[in-house]
């Protein structure tokens, strides 16, 4: 069986569902938010190698370590921010965190 | 002279602004030195000013300052104008406003605001020399509203004291019935003679004679009109009958300014313009005929209640009260120099009465009420002398027949020239107000002795704490009270030829209505002896009575009181008047103003208006609010569904 471009989309597009499902469905942890916003970034980078190899056109993989290292980025300040959150207030429990509310 | 004029006028001013702005920068001291110097000042050119205009050629000095209003025909200068009318009320405003100035100074040496009662003092000073000496109708108006913003700040001086501040507001709002009827009055003069100038009102009096209004579909005569609107200002500002219930609570104001205003000054400022005023209210015989009426009865009525009040101030007051009463049926009967006459002699022994009180107060340590009194003679002896001329010069003391038409204390004079006057008039009113003054004349000695005998004779009634540091008034606080008793005693003899006897017309001049003078003074030399006598035989009988009572046989009050009961309670109540204002006018308005406030402004302004609109809007962001729950999820939810939305458009309707 050849592996082509259909394959891979569906595994990204999987991924991204799962995520997307992980923020929604999630009543517990931010860091599994977190983990889940990691997961669509993820699904991201798989269709653009993926489109990227298939069209013969190295930008979309210059992309993907592009998308790659803002995602380190982000979970670097996210982890932070939550480690200071975790200080200020004893919990990162999603029910607990609507300071927003209006 | 000009120069004389507006010193009198304006050093009252310039003290009062120093003391009052600077007070903080000067202190106490030199507050009390700059208004008791200026108006010092001021009573010695009025002396000056009295002597030129009263015995000089020259009868009428019009001092121009400034244009005020220049408005189409209609205008108004500031201007001085001092004739003898002036005069005489220059020599009485400076003088015993002056006189008060230096005894503030010892009875209010304890107050904590010196500077602010001596500024307001000398405030009211300037005001009513600009009554007085104005040249026309609106600027009488403005020092007639001016004194009684000084009464206002005066009476409310102790604000601390929720009493005087009603006391306060009453006189202020009382006064403003009678000033709508001065304003009304002065604008129906103006509409009749297109003038507000006294000279052209006077000369055009005759033609306003002839007017008429029209008023309700009815013809009304104009001039009389006019006058009875302007005697609704007179009877407000000197709290005649019917508008007189503000005085005796203007009592809650420290005792020099009962002295000044509430006794010699401003509370005569309606006698004052009914004499003004004189050549037009001779020409309203109708207008004259009220202001007799009412005056006597307000002379009669005040006695009544004098005879039964406690507090001393009050007997005073409403001694006040009558003799205004007196004035007025004199001005009434077109008698205007013996109502001049009294209100200058008045002045004198009633600021002397109020000042003496004043020292009996201090005396006892701020006890007012004469049951807690007695035998203060042995404290004060000299206050207590001073009282007796004051008492008697009220009385109307003197001995008939020597020396001329007799010898007498300043009472003895003016009171018997306006009950002449009043019984020489020969008219109906004429008749009632003499005998309505007699019975006021028996009436006045019996509560005036009654106080002297309640507070100085028998043995003191109150706590001996207060009676063992009673003590004799400082010199500051005597020596103005020897200056006013000199006027009680002196004022009289002196000054009767001027005012009312042979030399009246020289002294007068054209400064109030000729005619009705040279009449009525004619008719009081014609009328009966035993008219002459009747009054100072009532005022023996009143104190001998007096004595009867409250020395001899001190059971005697409590058995007529018992005897009368309900005429007692009647006159004790002040005749009702607080009770039924309070019930006609008081309790109306503020189920009005609770309606307006409930309704009006609760319900209607704050349910529907601006505050309602604002608190729908407060609700509709309410519920709008509940979509922020503050959950991550819940934003990227809807984020989601809104993406999904537009992908769908896109799809299906954007090809």
């Amino acid at each position: 069986m050849v592996i082509g471009l259909e394959h891979y989309l569906t595994v990204a597009g999987v991924l991204f569902t799962l995520g997307i499902l992980g923020i929604f469905l999630n009543r517990k942890n931010v860091i599994v938010i977190l983990m889940c916003v990691e997961l669509m970034l993820l699904a991201v980078n798989i269709n653009l190698v993926a489109f990227s190899v298939y069209q013969g056109n190295v930008t979309g993989q210059v992309f993907a370590m592009l998308v790659l290292t803002v995602a380190a980025a982000e979970a670097a300040i996210g982890l932070a921010i939550l480690v200071v959150y975790f200080r200020n207030r004893g919990t990162v429990e999603v029910e607990d965190i609507n300071a927003m509310k209006g | 002279m000009d120069l004389a004029i507006k010193l009198i006028v304006l050093l009252p001013l310039l003290a009062a602004a120093i003391a009052g702005l600077f007070c903080r920068v000067i202190g106490d001291r030199p507050a009390q030195i700059v208004t008791c110097a200026a108006l010092l000042i001021a009573a010695a050119l009025s002396i000056l000013v009295f002597v030129t205009i009263g015995f000089g050629h020259e009868k009428m000095f019009v001092v121009p300052i400034a244009s005020w209003i220049n408005s189409g025909t209609l205008e108004v200068a500031w201007s001085l104008r001092v004739d003898t009318l002036t005069a005489v009320m220059l020599i009485v405003v400076t003088g015993v406003s002056s006189m008060v100035h230096v005894y503030s100074v010892g009875y209010m040496a304890e107050d904590p605001s010196i500077p602010r009662f001596m500024a307001y003092l000398s405030l009211f000073t300037f005001f009513m020399l600009m009554l007085v000496t104005s040249d026309n109708l609106v600027q009488l108006f403005f020092g007639w509203e001016g004194v009684g913003l000084a009464s206002y700040l005066l009476i409310g001086f102790w604000y601390d004291r929720p009493s005087a501040n009603a006391a306060a507001i009453k006189a202020f709002v009382v006064n403003r019935v009678g000033d709508f009827g001065f304003a009304l009055g002065i604008f129906a003069v103006w509409m009749l003679s297109g003038s507000v100038g006294f000279d052209d009102i006077f000369a055009k009096a005759p033609q306003m004679a002839a007017g008429h209004f029209m008023f309700l579909g009815k013809q009304v005569p104009a001039l009389e009109t006019a006058c009875l609107l302007l005697f609704v200002g007179a009877m407000g500002k000197s709290a005649q009958l019917g508008l007189h219930t503000w005085l005796p609570d203007a009592m809650e104001g420290p005792t020099p300014v009962s002295a000044l205003i509430h006794a010699a000054t401003m509370v005569t400022a309606g006698v004052f313009m009914v004499c003004r005023l004189s050549p037009l209210f001779e020409m309203a015989p109708l207008a004259s005929s009220v202001v007799t009426l009412v005056g006597a009865a307000t002379a009669f009525f005040a006695a009544t209640i004098g005879l039964t009040q406690f507090d001393i101030k009050r007997v005073v007051a409403y001694s006040t009260c009558s003799q205004l009463g007196y004035m007025f049926f004199a001005a009434g009967v077109g008698a205007y120099s013996a109502a001049m006459f009294h209100l200058m002699t008045h002045a004198f022994f009633k600021a002397l009465l109020f000042l003496g009180s004043g020292s009996v107060i201090n005396c006892l340590h701020h006890e007012q009420d004469m049951r807690q009194m007695g035998g203060v003679k042995e404290k004060a002896p000299q206050t207590f002398i001073l009282m007796w001329i004051g008492t008697l010069a009220l009385s109307g003391i003197g001995v008939p027949f020597i020396m001329g038409h007799g010898v007498g204390f300043a009472g003895f004079y003016s009171k018997d020239a306006i009950l002449e006057a009043a019984y020489g008039a020969h008219s109906t009113v004429g008749e009632i107000a003499y005998w309505l003054g007699v019975i006021g004349a028996f009436m006045t000695a019996f509560y005036s002795t009654r106080l002297m005998f309640l507070t100085f004779y028998g043995t003191y009634r109150g706590d001996h704490h207060t009676w063992d540091h009673a003590h004799e008034s400082p010199p500051v606080m005597l020596i103005p009270l020897y200056v006013l008793a000199a006027g009680a005693l002196l004022a009289g003899a002196v000054a009767a030829g001027w005012f009312v006897g042979e030399d009246w017309e020289h002294f007068w001049g054209t400064a109030i209505a000729v005619k009705a003078t040279e009449h009525i003074i004619h008719a009081m030399h014609e009328v009966d002896t035993w008219v002459k006598l009747l009054p100072l035989v009532a005022a023996v009988s009143g104190i001998a009575l007096s004595y009867y009572y409250y020395v001899v046989n001190p059971e005697m009050p409590a058995k007529t009181i018992r005897a009368f009961k309900p005429l007692y309670t009647l006159f004790y109540n002040k005749w009702y008047f607080d009770e039924l204002y309070d019930a006609m006018f008081v309790q109306p308005a503020l189920a009005i103003g609770r309606v307006f406030w409930k309704k009006g402004d609760g319900a209607t302004i704050d349910g529907l208006g601006p505050d309602g609109i604002a608190a729908r809007a407060n609700d509709i962001a309410g519920v709008l609010s509940r979509f922020q729950s503050g959950y991550l999820y819940h934003y990227a939810f809807v984020m989601l569904i809104g993406v999904a939305a537009l992908v769908s458009y896109f799809m299906l309707f954007v090809r």
